[in-house]
């Protein structure tokens, strides 16, 4: 970067809180202090630690903080949550960011584009047949994205897993599956984009 | 004082103020609107408002007044009485009418302060003006009562606030009462190794002030004691002391130590060994204890638990030992109280991603001072759990269990400085070790403090920003492999780091005493969420309480260090001392009063009066209150089934005008008609 | 005692040996597990990256069944990010107005609804230790799993559920210790015990995930466990099925069968292993299961532990539980 920051952008920050559960506007209290990006098991891949990015967020860096690959390397643990001296919901605002950077259409230039699109491929699967579908799910995620995963899924351990009889080869479908799409549309309605 | 007559025939000429405090009250609260409404009330003669009323040109303002106008009473609407009261009722009086024909509405931390709507503000601060005008008026004359100051003073605690306390008032010629907890006196600073930033040897400067209190003769000193009952006032306290068995005739006890010495008995000393090394069942904390003679550990003495042993006794060379003493009860009567009863070290066992009592070597730091001491249990080495190997790198952890909502909220002020001490210290005795400092912010305000930590960063003490998130034995890797290993962010480059060390120093804040809510309410003085004792004003009385006549001093207050706790301490005895030098204050009138003609003698208020002013007359079958003792808490005013007990300025009629003064505003609500 | 019971997807299928232990334990306990009819998807951690208002209406449909069912206000899920979407659902629609305003509309269409706090989720351990006890458990133990030296692991969403109050430590925890104490094993230090499997990771990024499961191997096989007992399906799928990329990637040689806490539970119950879901792993638990003898060992102190002379003392603990 090699401009200097200006002023913080006040927008962003509310964005992130407005989305986000629980207690989010503890992030104003931040410390910096770096307990959660210390406590992170996947820390050292992210390109941002999780603490540089609040620092970011209070910045008014939205692009940057979007097209970061730090929440899509989360990995749901909840350490930071726990450990976090302010009390701030990490792990859900991790979620928040994800939701944010596929809505703002980054997704795909962080570097981890692969979890955005297992989980639209997970959910596919769940919206379709009300239950999810491992050897489909995995199919198809690798087929569409990763071919030469495929393989070595088909090969592997898919392969392993399938002869000790967990793997289904055809998706189980729940009886209401109409009802449930009911509920989702109704909510994807009220929810925003996606 | 019967209620029925004090409704006034006449009106009343009262006076009104309304106080601006700067912008504090009128930036919020339309002063002026204030005043004008006022006006209203048919008792008020005169409504004013005015930038300061607090300042000389204020208070004149109210006695002009009074003598030019003939004002009756007066209304000050300003601050809390906390602050001011005592100011305008010396103006009324000096106006020449008593000064608790004077009432004062808070308008400032319950209104200006309390919110930033100033419609709802101005609402407010009329009500609460209006219910101090419907007051005042049924307001009497009442005299101030003096108390004389017993000259002897209580000091709890026999630390370094304690002692310095103690010093004080008895080199001036005074008679203190110094009662501790434990066997000997010293508290904290006598496990410290040094004390920074000068590194002075922390033994070397609290002792001769230890032998100064065994030697002085107006100090008494009851170590092994506890404070059982509190009763009294200022001036006049009465306390009961439970002095706890020793097993020992001190008249007797030479000190000599053998007894020490042939105990077989040893026990994880967890109290002035911080738990690192042992002592025996019959033991001194140190040798340069204050009192010199040791204490017996009953939980652990093989006598107590099987009836045999007795070796203390038979070695003894005057037999002092005494296994069936019995616990002593003494009641001392005090006119002052100084409280210096300390702190807590935060536990760290509370934090178990830090390991602390699973993982051998990481140590507290409490266990570090007796450690790195020369007297300590590996005289002075730096070494690891196995008591033999040194150490080649350390690590000491910052803010353990301080600056966090799952514990301390609050920086605890002393850590980041004996952090900085430690690691000198590590490198003063492991020249070759390395030494890293985990922190988050670093606090180093205080004299020399800061030029402290330059001299670390020049030693090449390594300094990490960043939180320890964790701290574990299992290693990913060879380099890691047999080491602890501490996992934070290097907050200043934004990556994780694991830190291969071999000992880890926990430094951990301090917190209120365990048991230091029961001690505020022994002495009916406040202490805060945290356990801290709650002093009177943050600022401008820090070691004064809201109960007169009981002082706080040192860590009992909040965290401190040394300096800061023996400039208390000194502040407390001044206090004290001033008291003693009045040997008289003067007391509130607000007393209750019996109406004996109306006393139908059931005596429920006898038992209730927390401070047992109330007497039964077995020939009349009434009760009175002893005035002397009535502290006003109006406990038995609200418990009198038939209501023939008064308190003075808190009376039925004062209460009820108030409220009703208060609500002027407030409609009946509309009786519904029945369907 | 009558639970419902939302078994999830993986316990259909993949995890069908957590399903199975479950019931064949459910039996000799007293416990009536009522399975929820026409459940769905709790939607694991994905939905939840997605879209906000969708992903708590699918798991708020499963509450709504439940609380419909009439199967009793306790509902037990023995997979961990069933039970944490379950009961987050249920804790942020209790504490969030305008969540629940727009989740009752979601529901409404599917012509259902869902007052929040009406149904008590669990984990099938908190139902276990809290609600049966370790008293009860311990009644029914017929063939003590003698010698068998087993790492209890908790993984991250049963210890340490966001803003809610976990029955366990969420750092330490120790139920699934002492449950498996009961059963006659020997419980073996396992310091990671509540550090994370990678979770979806192996399917995202595989680097990051065969990292974190080589980290929980190894510490397992450093303190010579002969099986790591779970409480989740997703742990025992990346520990199991990943083992082989674990020792291909990293040149090691680890066989630690992956097992079910309700498999060992079972067993020692004396139920037939073929009963219990035996054989579906992996990584097979044979070897492993063959250890178990007879007689019990002879308590042997941890060497760390030993103190030696010249050494100091540790700092006491408070007592555990």
């Amino acid at each position: 970067m090699t401009d200097s920051l200006t002023s913080r952008p006040p927008t962003f920050y509310d964005e992130v809180v407005a989305e986000t559960l629980g207690l989010a506007e503890n992030l104003k209290t931040c410390l910096q202090c770096g307990t959660c990006s210390g406590s992170c098991p996947s820390g050292p891949d992210m390109d941002y630690s999780p603490r540089t990015i609040f620092a970011m967020i209070d910045a008014g860096m939205k692009d940057e903080v979007l097209r970061s690959n730090t929440s899509w390397y989360c990995v749901s643990c909840y350490y930071c949550t726990v450990r976090c001296p302010q009390e701030i919901p990490i792990t859900d605002l991790m979620y928040s960011l994800k939701r944010m950077s596929i809505q703002a259409g980054h997704y795909q230039e962080a570097d981890l584009d692969k979890a955005p699109e297992f989980s639209e491929t997970f959910m596919n699967f769940v919206e379709n047949n009300g239950r999810s579908f491992e050897l489909g799910i995995a199919t198809r995620y690798h087929l569409r994205y990763h071919p030469l995963g495929a393989i070595k899924l088909a090969t592997g351990m898919g392969l392993k897993l399938f002869t000790k009889g967990r793997m289904d080869i055809t998706p189980t479908k729940i009886k209401n599956i109409s009802q449930l799409k009911s509920i989702l549309n109704k909510a994807k309605e009220l929810g925003g984009a996606a | 004082m019967n209620d029925k007559k004090q409704i006034p025939e006449q009106l009343e000429k009262v006076g009104v103020y309304i106080c601006h405090c700067g912008s504090n009250i009128a930036g919020t609260i339309d002063v002026e609107d204030v005043a004008k409404w006022a006006k209203n009330n048919p008792n008020v003669e005169i409504s004013r408002n005015y930038e300061f009323m607090c300042s000389n040109t204020g208070q004149e303002l109210i006695e002009k007044d009074i003598k030019e106008k003939g004002l009756t009473r007066i209304v000050v609407a300003s601050c809390s009485p906390l602050m001011h009261e005592k100011t305008f009722r010396e103006a009324t009086e000096r106006g020449g009418i008593n000064p608790f024909l004077f009432e004062m509405a808070n308008i400032r931390e319950h209104g200006s302060w309390a919110t930033n709507d100033k419609a709802a503000a101005t609402q407010k601060a009329k009500a609460l003006v209006n219910g101090a005008i419907e007051r005042v008026v049924h307001q009497v004359p009442l005299e101030k009562i003096p108390v004389d100051i017993n000259p002897a003073t209580l000091i709890v605690g026999g630390g370094i606030a304690g002692i310095t306390a103690a010093l004080e008032l008895a080199e001036a010629g005074n008679q203190v009462y110094l009662v501790e907890r434990e066997g000997t006196i010293g508290g904290h600073m006598a496990q410290i190794d040094k004390t920074f930033p000068t590194l002075d040897c922390s033994a070397c400067i609290l002792t001769p002030k230890m032998v100064d209190v065994g030697q002085n003769d107006n100090i008494t000193l009851l170590t092994f004691s506890e404070i059982e009952d509190v009763e009294g006032y200022i001036g006049n306290f009465t306390v009961k002391v439970r002095k706890k068995a020793r097993c020992l005739i001190e008249e007797l006890c030479t000190s000599c130590g053998i007894c020490e010495e042939k105990c077989p008995v040893k026990v994880i000393d967890e109290d002035y060994g911080a738990g690192l090394g042992y002592r025996k069942a019959i033991y001194r904390a140190f040798p340069q204890a204050v009192p010199g003679y040791p204490v017996l550990d009953k939980d652990n003495c093989t006598y107590f638990e099987n009836g045999k042993c007795r070796a203390c006794e038979k070695f003894c060379p005057t037999d002092a030992i005494k296994f069936d003493q019995e616990d002593e009860i003494l009641n001392i009567t005090v006119g002052n109280i100084i409280l210096a009863t300390g702190y807590d070290l935060f536990d760290a066992r509370r934090i178990p991603q830090y390991g602390y009592g699973r993982l051998p070597n990481v140590f507290s730091s409490l266990e570090f001072e007796r450690m790195v001491n020369a007297s300590g249990p590996t005289e002075g080495h730096i070494v690891l759990r196995d008591g033999v190997t040194e150490p080649e790198s350390v690590a000491i952890v910052h803010c353990v269990g301080s600056r966090d909502q799952n514990y301390n909220e609050y920086c605890s002020k002393v850590c980041c400085m004996y952090s900085l001490k430690f690691a000198h210290l590590v490198h003063e005795h492991i020249p070759e070790a390395v030494v890293y400092n985990f922190y988050m912010d670093m606090r180093t305000p205080g004299k020399g403090y800061e030029e402290f930590y330059h001299r670390l960063l020049k030693e090449g003490t390594h300094f990490v920003r960043g939180r320890v998130a964790e701290i574990t034995d299992v290693g990913r890797n060879p380099a890691e492999e047999g080491k602890l290993i501490i996992q934070s962010e290097n907050t200043l480059l934004g990556k994780q780091q694991r830190t291969p060390i071999d000992m880890v120093l926990l430094s951990s804040g301090m917190q209120a005493r365990h048991d230091s809510e029961e001690v505020s309410q022994l002495f009916k003085m406040g202490c805060g969420f945290d356990g801290f004792f709650t002093e009177r004003h943050p600022k401008l009385a820090p070691v004064s309480t809201m109960t007169d006549g009981i002082f706080i001093a040192g860590a009992c207050q909040g965290p401190k260090d040394i300096p800061e706790t023996v400039a208390q301490a000194g502040a407390a005895a001044s206090q004290v001392a001033k008291l003693i030098n009045q040997g008289t204050v003067m007391m509130e009138p607000v007393r209750a009063s019996i109406r004996e003609d109306e006393c139908s003698g059931c005596r429920i208020c006898n038992n209730l009066c927390p401070y047992n002013a109330i007497e039964f007359d077995d020939e009349k079958k009434v009760s009175r209150i002893i005035t002397a003792l009535c502290q006003g808490c109006g406990t038995c005013v609200a418990a009198c089934p038939s209501s023939v007990i008064d308190g003075a300025h808190f009376t039925n009629t004062q209460v009820m005008a108030e409220l009703k003064g208060l609500l002027w505003d407030v409609q009946p609500a509309p009786q519904k008609t029945p369907a | 005692m009558k639970y419902g019971y939302y078994p999830g997807c993986s316990l259909e299928r993949n995890a069908r040996a957590y399903h199975d232990s479950t019931m064949a334990i459910s039996k000799p306990l007293n416990l009536e597990f009522v399975e929820v009819d026409d459940w769905n998807c709790c939607g694991a951690t994905e939905y939840i990256a997605l879209n906000k208002i969708p992903a708590f209406a699918l798991i708020s449909r499963n509450l709504a069944l439940a609380a419909d069912q009439n199967i009793g206000e306790n509902l037990v899920a023995p997979c961990s990010a069933c039970y944490l979407n379950l009961k987050k659902a249920d804790h942020y629609l209790a504490e969030t107005p305008d969540l629940k305003q727009k989740v009752d509309t979601a529901l409404e269409a599917g012509g259902l609804q869902y007052q929040p706090g009406s149904i008590n989720v669990q984990h099938l351990l908190e139902t276990l230790v809290l609600d049966v006890g370790f008293e009860a458990i311990e009644e029914q133990v017929q063939k003590p799993l003698y010698n068998l030296k087993v790492a209890p692991y908790y993984g991250c969403l049963v210890p340490r559920p966001a803003a809610m109050d976990s029955f366990d430590d969420p750092e330490h925890p120790i139920s699934l210790d002492k449950l498996i104490e009961k059963l006659g094993a020997t419980v073996v230090d396992f310091p990671l015990k509540a550090q994370c499997c990678g979770g979806h990771m192996t399917q995202i990024s595989e680097d990051t995930a065969l990292e974190l499961i080589r980290h929980l191997l190894k510490n397992a096989a450093d303190n010579e466990a002969d099986m790591i007992a779970t409480i989740c399906p997703m742990c025992q799928l990346n520990l199991d099925a990943y083992q082989d990329a674990v020792n291909a990637r990293f040149g090691t040689d680890y066989h630690i069968p992956i097992v079910y806490f309700t498999q060992l539970m079972g067993l020692a119950f004396g139920i037939p292993a073929k009963k219990l879901g035996f054989g579906k792993e992996i990584v097979s638990s044979r070897a492993a299961l063959e250890k178990i003898s007879d007689e019990a060992p002879q308590p042997v102190k941890n060497s760390k532990k030993v103190q030696k002379t010249s050494s100091l003392p540790m700092p006491i603990m408070i007592e555990e539980g």
